[in-house]
């Protein structure tokens, strides 16, 4: 009887991209993922291996693909803000920015001062807490199971101030194109200047427990290390890039949304491992909370939306007594606004990287096309080039490090 | 490799540098330059993308080494059954490239520009653009998978989202919203719960079983 090798290239394995050399014993497929917990979500990774060593990992995604983009073409632009929230869903309020300045890009419009800052404000507590996110996990997944609960304790107080301002904790949809869904509720600044107070100490704690720790170190250093020229070609941004030592941040490189008015500086990192990773993220922390704190000392003071009732539907108490409020109220959920034909697309610094949405307009009230550019999505190109020679326990390292959110690859 | 013309953003011509420093190299090539509140968007032939491509990223004054992403855009207008915004092509392909300023060798300018290909309904391939910039790889394998768009050269071309047996492009704008059959058809397949009494996302929303409704499809 003889064993036709032909047989063990099924249909099934080509179209998931794993060729098997029948006469090659040496490479083992292993399997990792969907259902692991250190996937992040529901991530696959084809690895093929040399012993334990890692010659190729091929990454599948598509798991909890929803199709955002195809449904954002069918929403109004003020109500397509919602579904932004989902993609990252540990940094709503970044996503939101990121699109409400596409939209305010073909609008031609900006918010007056204290929009702005209160933009700023949420943006860097919301860095803060998806970060967080990221250290509790990244450590879990490494073995260190304390981070995760001192991670989670103060993430927990900056949901509550989520919750406070909006009354949704993880998907507020505050930031809408024109401004904001509303001003922050009498005492709110008050709880977030405590909790900008306390932060710092709080990152000394973490610090504590594992930025010495030979554990850690032993499974970060010198791991995943990708150069600054393999950053570009293969579109990595974010703390990513920044570790390999380029201070490339585009809240300096491009400012939006009044951070220029900040003092801040960019920490990088020096050998572009696992651990100067972890290293950019912490300072990152801390410089969040200093534009965090200078927001909250200098928040002007003054409307927060554009004075366009065609763009920012009016306040609520105005319907009872105008007719012109009860006309714009009608039209702005009804029809919508109309953007004039054109394109944009304006890139922001989400804790993962660069974040933006293109938006193509047509003129009608709903987007013609609306893409998001993931940065999980491009930085996950880098995996197969950090794992490369690596051991499977280093994977699992290095997946935590590039901080990947799968509702954001997936869309 | 042509001589700069200069140096500033803007070329003698009162154009963007790139926009001239193109048409001096590729004079067959550039279609067409737009401007809309301060990006610039060039469309070039579809043929020559690899070359151009190669050369924003070489030019000594220009730099686009980081290539942010590249997407697809169908301008079927499915219910006029035309082509919108009096467009030539029903696709496009946009390549988003991007100048990181380094600190470290000083090169680099800050400056973002947006290439765009027509891409044919009846010829729908574009050159790839990986063997320029290898993270190319994902976003095209994300335009084939939702447009339909093959990627000469590409080295790697499977669908990315959707599973490897979805038939049709999902961003088409001719593909309805909605309406698809859900993964589990009746609750007859994949992890099914047949008669049982547990709902699942499969089944009816009225509390009937797959049985009950009969076969939907």
């Amino acid at each position: 009887m003889t064993l036709d090798l032909s047989q063990l290239n099924s249909a099934a394995t080509l179209a998931q991209g794993v060729q098997i050399d029948p006469l090659d014993e040496s490479h083992m497929i292993v399997n990792m993922g969907p259902q692991h917990p250190s996937t992040h979500g529901v991530l696959r990774i084809v690895l093929e291996l040399d012993g334990e060593t890692i010659v190729k990992a091929t990454p599948h995604m598509g798991y909890v693909h929803t199709g955002i983009e195809k449904e954002g073409e069918y929403q109004q632009y003020l109500k397509a803000v919602t579904i932004t929230d989902r993609m990252d869903y540990v940094s709503a309020h970044i996503n939101n920015l990121a699109y409400t300045l596409s939209v305010e890009k073909l609008l031609g419009i900006q918010p007056p001062p204290r929009g702005q800052y209160l933009r700023m404000l949420l943006c860097e507590l919301q860095r803060i807490a998806s970060h967080l996110v990221w250290l509790g996990t990244h450590a879990l997944d490494i073995g260190a199971m304390t981070v995760f609960f001192y991670a989670f304790r103060e993430r927990e107080k900056l949901l509550d101030l989520n919750e406070m301002l909006s009354g949704v904790r993880m998907m507020p949809s505050w930031i809408v194109p024109g401004g904001l869904r509303g001003d922050a509720p009498p005492g709110w600044f008050e709880r977030c200047k405590a909790f900008v107070d306390e932060f710092p100490y709080r990152v000394d704690e973490y610090e504590t427990l594992i930025d010495q720790n030979p554990i850690w170190r032993e499974r970060t250093q010198g791991i995943g290390i990708l150069t600054a020229e393999e950053c570009y070609g293969l579109g990595v941004s974010g703390p990513t890039l920044r570790a390999c030592g380029i201070p490339h941040d585009l809240r300096k490189a491009a400012p939006y949304s009044s951070i220029d008015h900040f003092d801040f500086y960019i920490p990088t990192g020096e050998y572009g491992d696992v651990y100067d990773r972890y290293r950019v993220r912490m300072a990152e922390m801390r410089q969040s909370r200093e534009i965090a704190k200078q927001a909250l000392e200098r928040m002007p003071d003054g409307p927060i939306n554009v004075d366009d009732h065609k763009i920012v539907p009016p306040p609520r108490h105005e319907l009872d007594t105008s007719m012109e409020a009860v006309i714009h109220h009608f039209k702005i959920w009804t029809e919508g606004f109309r953007p004039p034909v054109g394109e944009a697309y304006v890139p922001v610094e989400s804790p993962k990287g660069e974040i933006g949405f293109y938006l193509v307009s047509n003129g009608s009230p709903y987007p013609w096309r609306m893409h998001l550019r993931p940065p999980s999505f491009m930085n996950l190109q880098a995996l197969s080039r950090m794992c490369e020679g690596r051991l499977i326990a280093d994977v699992v390292a290095i997946i935590g490090s590039i901080d990947i959110i799968l509702g954001e690859i997936d869309r | 490799m042509a001589e700069p013309l200069t140096t500033t953003e803007t070329a003698a011509s009162g154009e963007r540098l790139e926009a001239a420093l193109l048409r001096e190299r590729f004079p067959d090539a550039v279609e067409e330059v737009v401007e809309f509140r301060g990006d610039t968007r060039i469309t070039v032939r579809r043929d020559r993308i690899q070359d151009i491509l190669q050369f924003l990223r070489d030019a000594p004054e220009l730099q686009y080494t980081f290539f942010s992403e590249c997407l697809g855009v169908d301008y079927l207008d499915p219910n006029a059954e035309e082509l919108i915004l009096g467009k030539k092509h029903r696709f496009e392909v946009v390549y988003n490239l991007y100048s990181v300023p380094d600190t470290r060798t000083g090169r680099g300018t800050g400056r973002r520009i947006f290439i765009k290909v027509g891409v044919p309904e009846d010829d729908p391939v574009v050159p790839t653009a990986t063997g320029v910039y290898p993270g190319a790889s994902f976003p095209e394998r994300e335009i084939f998978d939702m447009f339909g768009i093959r990627f000469e050269g590409h080295p790697d071309l499977r669908r990315i989202l959707m599973s490897d047996d979805w038939v049709g492009h999902p961003q088409r704008k001719d593909y309805p919203l909605g309406g698809e059959r859900v993964q589990f058809p009746g609750g007859k397949f994949g992890p099914s719960v047949g008669d049982g009494i547990v709902q699942h996302p499969g089944e009816s929303f009225f509390g009937r079983t797959a049985s009950e409704l009969g076969d939907r499809d």
